[in-house]
């Protein structure tokens, strides 16, 4: 039984199809990022299963209900990209009103307030107003008003979203600290190196459909083969171009796309020698998420 | 660069119709609700019309032509018995006392037994017209007596002259036969004439001193004290205040919209009516306090009698904030923006107050203002403040002002729930 399931999800808003059959799944204890150049249907489905969204056709599954039975939700916790905090009001203040919003009371409350505090490392401003705050604390505290009734199932959209390098790896810290206990996380992200680095597994989404699902070596395996990318860095700009070497407009370094690296590297450097150049740098890799987001979507993730 | 700034302002403008509407709808709104307010429909406020009680404790013929040219008067609306609609039961002096006290006529005229044979009298002492009035509506008070010297004065000549000449036998021997032929000759003269002529017409101001003496009878300050003045303006404010409050924190619900705190509580257990259920209870709650310490200040430097009416102004308090946090929430939950927002509910106060008496007390309006004063939610709240501290009116006598703002409240929650579907699931 799968934490949180997705089947066959659609919605439309007028003319615009938001959702054109997305079917994804959880599984226990995972982060999973969902990618997607803006307007593919992220914050769409995110809604849909939180219940801010009334699916067209599909439906959506918490640990094997259906969402919309009462009750079923309550595993879910949701944090919002918009820091949804009372400024007025202390962490402490904020914590406990949102606990009891997700119904916790009495001594669970206190219990829970006592571990997001800790968690957040927020205990030493626990009495400050949240106006106060930096934005990385913000954050944090954002993340744990999600949070604090300990749900399996938690949807992050963008938690990183206008923080420093630091407030990002502690939060990324504190999410593991959730992944280890079992708490399953879907996260929204336009952070390819996030996505790539802390994430499980990946699925991009786009016009509304899922179109690549799996962890960042079945993704890249399943588009690229043993394809190799070199990146090369030339002694001067070339006067013609190279075969095979993409060059940057106007630049001196480019890239290729080798399929079978040992075969082909040897004939390129000796087409870069015969046209008088020297390479100064020179580094062959395996394609990144980048890659898989540009040959799934035809876009850059910024676009 | 300036004229880059004007025109970019003026896009803005025009995009935000609501707001665009409300600079242009919103002075001649004003103008045209003080206007109708203050001057009536024609400009002159001649619409404004007396509900007067008359008792005739007297029967005698000057008492009769002198009520009967009363009834003639434009200005007023005679009434003669207890109950508008019942003719068999007569208006006497303690029902007309409690109907002026109750606010159901705005002044009654009481003609005391022996005045007839009284008049007209020059010398102090005798009978006096009692004018009954309620303090509340000096222009009811001002206007009774006023017309009362018009109608004395002119409607019955042969009793005045009737009555002069019988004083002036008493002083000055007896008429001679001839003398009193003539004085009959002239007196069935001036009765024909006191027939035929219209109230008014005769030389009122060149005698007005008052041949019948009047004596204006406070029948409120009879029991109110003179503080309650100060409850009415308190009400009259604090209703407004009320209302700008309510429609102020309400529209923290367009400001939680736009932080995404909105978003957070909706997708936690709460749901959007216990949402407004909460938000409603907390501005009643807020409200009450308000209106308590304006209250409770009146009573501290205006010596206002709160004590004394504790369970009046509970009871009017708590429905009066109520309806008004329930009228906030509608606003909220029917504006998209927070410009809106004060756009809308500037008018609409201020057009209520107005209207509903909280800036100008409805009854010196005319009576189609006064009608239209009910439509607002001012008007039943002041109406209840009034019979509260003005009329000393029991816990009893409340229950149409009750019923009626607390069935605005309830209309208002349900309106408010409706409009607050759109931020529910799409």
């Amino acid at each position: 039984m799968k934490p949180l399931a997705v089947y066959s999800a659609e919605k439309r808003f007028g003319d615009t199809v938001a959702l054109a059959g997305v079917s994804l799944a959880l599984e226990e204890g995972e982060l999973l990022a969902l990618l997607g150049p803006n307007g593919a249907g992220k914050t769409t489905l995110v809604k849909a299963i939180s219940g801010r969204v009334r699916l067209d056709a599909g439906h959506v599954e918490l640990a094997g209900r259906p969402a919309h039975e009462p009750g079923a939700r309550d595993i879910l916790g949701v944090v919002p990209q918009e820091v949804a905090l009372y400024d007025m009001l202390t962490p402490r203040e904020n914590l406990a009103l949102f606990g009891r919003l997700q119904g916790l009371a009495g001594r669970a409350l206190e219990e829970a307030l006592g571990w997001a505090l800790r968690w957040t490392g927020l205990e030493a401003r626990a009495r400050h107003l949240v106006k106060t705050f930096s934005g990385g604390m913000k954050r944090r505290l954002n993340i744990a008003a999600g949070v604090l009734h300990r749900p399996q199932v938690v949807l992050l959209d963008e938690p990183t979203v206008g923080v420093d390098p630091q407030s990002r790896e502690r939060i990324y810290e504190m999410l593991d600290e959730l992944r280890r206990q079992g708490t399953s996380l879907l996260l929204t992200t336009h952070q390819l190196d996030e996505a790539e680095s802390r994430c499980n597994r990946i699925a991009i989404l786009d016009h509304g459909k899922v179109v690549g699902e799996g962890t960042l070596p079945e993704l890249v395996s399943r588009l690229f083969g043993g394809r190799r990318t070199v990146t090369l860095t030339l002694n001067r700009v070339p006067e013609s171009t190279l075969p095979g070497l993409e060059l940057k407009p106007g630049g001196r370094s480019g890239a290729a796309l080798l399929a079978d690296a040992v075969e082909e590297l040897p004939a390129l450097l000796a087409r870069v020698r015969a046209c008088g150049l020297e390479v100064e740098d020179l580094a062959l890799h395996r394609p990144g998420l980048g890659a898989v987001f540009l040959a799934l979507t035809g876009r850059e993730l910024r676009e | 660069m300036i004229r880059a700034l004007i025109q970019a302002s003026l896009l803005q403008l025009r995009r935000d119709r609501v707001v665009l509407a409300l600079t242009f709808v919103l002075p001649i709104a004003f103008f045209s609700i003080f206007a109708l307010v203050f001057a009536g429909p024609g400009g002159s406020g001649s619409e404004l019309r007396v509900d007067v009680g008359v008792v005739d404790e007297d029967g005698s013929p000057v008492s009769t032509r002198l009520l009967a040219a009363l009834e003639k008067e434009k200005g007023l609306n005679v009434r003669r018995t207890l109950k508008a609609k019942d003719a068999q039961q007569p208006l006497d002096r303690e029902g007309a006392r409690a109907l002026v006290r109750g606010g159901q006529l705005d002044a009654a005229v009481v003609v005391p037994k022996g005045l007839g044979a009284a008049f007209p009298s020059f010398t102090p002492g005798g009978p006096e017209v009692e004018v009954l009035v309620d303090p509340a509506n000096p222009i009811a008070a001002g206007m009774i007596v006023g017309v009362l010297q018009k109608v004395e004065l002119t409607a019955p000549p042969d009793m005045f002259v009737c009555g002069s000449l019988a004083a002036f036998e008493r002083f000055a021997g007896a008429l001679t036969p001839e003398q009193r032929r003539a004085v009959e000759e002239w007196q069935k003269y001036l009765e024909l004439e006191a027939e035929e002529a219209a109230p008014g017409g005769g030389s009122a101001e060149a005698l007005a001193g008052g041949v019948v003496r009047t004596k204006v009878v406070d029948v409120i300050r009879e029991r109110a004290p003179r503080t309650a003045t100060v409850a009415f303006y308190a009400a009259g404010v604090g209703v407004m205040f009320l209302l700008f409050m309510a429609a102020g924190a309400g529209g923290a619900l367009l400001e939680e919209a736009e932080a995404g705190t909105l978003e957070r509580l909706l997708t936690s257990r709460l749901g959007m009516g216990r949402l407004l259920l909460a938000k409603w209870a907390f501005l009643t709650a807020l409200g009450f306090v308000q209106v308590t310490v304006m209250f409770v200040w009146g009573a501290l430097v205006f010596h206002l009698d709160l004590a004394s009416h504790l369970g009046g102004f509970v009871l009017m308090t708590a429905v009066t904030a109520a309806a008004a946090s329930g009228f906030g929430l509608v606003l909220a939950t029917a504006c998209r923006t927070r410009q809106q927002l004060a756009g809308l509910s500037t008018i609409l106060i201020l057009i209520m107050s107005a209207v509903g008496g909280s800036m100008f007390p409805r009854f010196l309006m005319s009576e189609t203002m006064q009608k239209a004063g009910l439509l607002t939610f001012n008007g039943w709240a002041l109406d209840g403040y009034l019979k509260v501290f003005w009329r000393q009116a029991p816990l009893l006598d409340l229950w149409p002002q009750v019923l009626v703002l607390s069935l605005l409240a309830a209309g208002f929650l349900l309106a408010a729930r409706l409009l607050a579907r759109r931020w529910e699931a799409a």
